[in-house]
């Protein structure tokens, strides 16, 4: 595996009560906004993170460097900068590390971020279920404007900058920028139609930067380090740096890690998750989130051509593969939150793609018909394969749904939600054709490696 | 009879709208002040709001009804919502959900018949790491089996939800740092001591809240 690393997201994570400011200040809080405020300039800033290559890390990998040059400001308008804190994706909780045990490192990041854009308000828009990350954040917000950090003159500078929370209600769309926004303004949380993209008119109808909060609490460390020697960190070209992995299903560890870009997935599960629970066979691992298409261990990455950009790869399993925003799409999958959902072969993949194609059905917005039906379409198709009432037809069927909602609506749900099913198919058709025969056997269950533990004695 | 915030929570209504350059921003913010208070949206509470905020009552109910969180009836004194989702599934949601079932006496979707649990089954609430979990009321109970599910339950019901979350919920939290530098997080329950000022979104402590409605 990689070498060491010194902890730079989480290294206030294991000091007591470390979301204290008190706390967090002894253990450099709120230097680099200091002389960020008080000694740079806005454009060398914006440069920094350019530098840096972070690509977001809310999901789509778009560099955070280069969405903030898309900001155009017309005359008297106000720029926003929103953080999208909505961790809604299936797999992933990530983000909720940060609001719970390091909140004035996002507070740190927005501060740096607002004046590198030249944004006075930021909104951190929660889901509503992270009440207590919601109660921290506010805390916290509430001890730097007292200490003098936000407010009129934070640092002593005449640039304003405050931060204020906003609660979701509980809505996964409400994670796609242009939902969250109409969330925002008290809206119904549906997806608008782009462009006009955020950064020209996005919250209130002003230029908007939404930005990840990992990618926010990201930047204090890009600005003390330099762009370049933080990009360095990361193994791969232009995908910089260092970012939160997480782990869940049959792993002997699941958690969050942190680690330079560019592991593979492998090493994740077998050194940082401790490998397989009960040291049972992989057999698929769904990358960053339920939107990216599931990987098996078993297929070979196919890039004989030199000019490949997996050609350094080539015959070797797709989990051998670095994790990065480029070398996942070459691979035909997507880096996501880079959140891992692990499955052994108790899993049946079918079941699998069932669980995740109902969470798409309640969680479609409705707008769009390709979406409301295709999703519940999905669902009724996959009922019909597990209870034995599939014809092998159907599995064409789930292809056949999956292909006429991608790219025919407002939003990237639909993709999210037929990429994965697609991959399902084409990876383990076997298994959709055994059971449009078969059915899936009554009892088949997730959690089949895992009820003992969880049933206790019971 | 109609709805009313206490004078506490109208003063925090006025420190919401500051926030924000239009008012219908404070919309959600505002919809949760009132279910911390009244338990649900109900009628009531969405004409009191529309006359606040200015707003029709066709919007509110429209935004209501999107959010999964807002109530548009009433609700148990406290909401089970576990999670069945994928992460939660492979380490046990369903059995956590039929232990749930079996021990309230109602299914999911409904309200045991005292009247203290609303169980729902929840969509991925972010705690894939720490599965299976569930949420009751506003705090996260992770790394389940059914044995401290029990206990969890009975200090609801024996002692009301907030003690219950004293004493067992849990938030992301660092483990032993691994020698790499990058740790696992794993979940570990709150502080027990709650500071003194109360935030607009701080879940009121138990015994405030519910009946208030005037």
């Amino acid at each position: 595996m990689s070498g060491p690393i010194k902890p730079l997201l989480t290294s206030r994570y294991g000091i007591e009560e470390g979301w204290k400011l008190a706390n967090a200040e002894r253990a450099g809080a709120y230097e680099v906004a200091r002389q960020a405020l008080t000694s740079r300039k806005p454009a060398e800033l914006r440069e920094e993170v350019k530098k840096a290559n972070i690509r977001g890390r809310g999901g789509a990998g778009f560099p955070a460097g280069v969405k903030w040059g898309f900001l155009n400001r017309q005359e008297g308008e106000e720029i926003y900068l929103v953080i999208n804190a909505d961790e809604s994706e299936p797999g992933t909780f990530k983000d909720r590390s940060i609001m719970d045990l390091d909140p004035h490192r996002l507070i740190e990041g927005a501060i740096i971020s607002c004046f590198a854009i030249d944004a006075h308000t930021t909104y951190i828009y929660v889901r509503g279920e992270l009440a207590f990350s919601v109660q921290r954040l506010e805390r916290a917000i509430a001890e730097a404007r007292e200490a003098g950090y936000l407010g009129e003159r934070p640092f002593g500078i005449d640039h304003a900058i405050d931060v204020h929370v906003h609660s979701g209600a509980g809505a996964y769309i409400c994670g796609e920028e242009t939902a969250l926004l109409n969330s925002l303004e008290g809206r119904r949380g549906e997806p608008r139609l782009k462009p006009p993209f955020p950064a020209v008119k996005g919250a209130f109808g002003m230029p908007t930067i939404v930005n990840n909060v990992e990618t926010v609490a990201s930047v204090p460390d890009i600005v003390q380090m330099g762009g370049e020697a933080w990009s360095a960190l990361g193994q791969l070209p232009g995908d910089g740096g260092v970012r939160l992995y997480g782990v869940s299903g049959h792993v002997k560890n699941p958690g969050l890690f942190e680690a330079p870009v560019g592991i593979t997935m492998r090493e994740l599960i077998d050194d940082y998750a401790g490998g397989m629970l009960g040291d049972r066979p992989l057999k698929a691992v769904i990358p960053g989130g339920s939107s990216t298409p599931v990987l098996d261990p078993r297929r070979k990455v196919d890039a004989p051509l030199e000019e490949h950009p997996l050609h350094k790869w080539h015959g070797q399993s797709e989990i051998d593969v670095p994790m990065g925003v480029d070398t996942y799409r070459a691979l035909g999958t997507m880096l996501g939150t880079c959140c891992a959902i692990v499955m052994d072969d108790t899993v049946n993949m079918v079941e699998a793609s069932r669980n995740l194609m109902r969470f798409y059905k309640h969680e479609s917005c409705g707008q769009c018909t390709p979406c409301r039906e295709g999703t519940g379409w999905l669902v009724d198709v996959l009922d019909n394969l597990c209870s034995g009432r599939g014809k092998p037809e159907d599995v064409d069927l789930l292809v056949n749904i999956s292909n006429n909602m991608m790219g025919n609506t407002i939003c990237a749900f639909a993709d999210g939600t037929a990429m994965p099913m697609l991959g399902m198919v084409q990876k383990f058709r076997e298994e959709f054709m055994d059971a449009a025969m078969n059915g899936v056997p009554d009892g088949v269950r997730h959690d089949d490696s895992t009820r003992s533990i969880v049933e206790g004695g019971a | 009879m109609a709805f009313a915030l206490t004078p506490e929570r109208e003063q925090q209504v006025d420190d919401i709208l500051t926030r924000y350059p239009e008012r219908r921003a404070a919309l959600l913010p505002v919809l949760w002040l009132c279910q911390r208070q009244n338990g649900w949206i109900s009628p009531e509470v969405v004409k009191y709001v529309a006359e606040r905020l200015e707003l029709s009552t066709a919007i509110i109910q429209g935004v209501v009804t999107f959010y999964t969180m807002f109530f548009d009836e009433p609700v148990g004194e406290n909401v089970v919502w576990v999670c069945r989702t994928l992460s939660c599934d492979l380490r046990g949601g369903k059995s956590i959900q039929e232990h749930l079932e079996k021990k309230l006496g109602c299914t999911a979707g409904h309200t045991s018949s005292d009247g203290k649990f609303t169980l729902l089954k929840a969509e991925c609430l972010a705690a894939c790491g720490q599965a299976p979990m569930v949420q009751i009321n506003d705090y996260y109970y992770e790394n389940l089996n059914v044995e401290q599910l029990d206990r969890i339950i009975d200090a609801h019901a024996t002692k009301g939800g907030d003690a219950a979350a004293t004493e067992f919920s849990t938030f992301a939290s660092f483990a032993a740092p691994r020698g790499s530098g990058a740790g696992p997080v794993t979940s570990a329950p709150p502080p027990p001591s709650k500071e003194a000022v109360r935030l607009a979104s701080q879940p009121p402590p138990a015994g405030d809240g519910k009946g208030e409605e005037s």
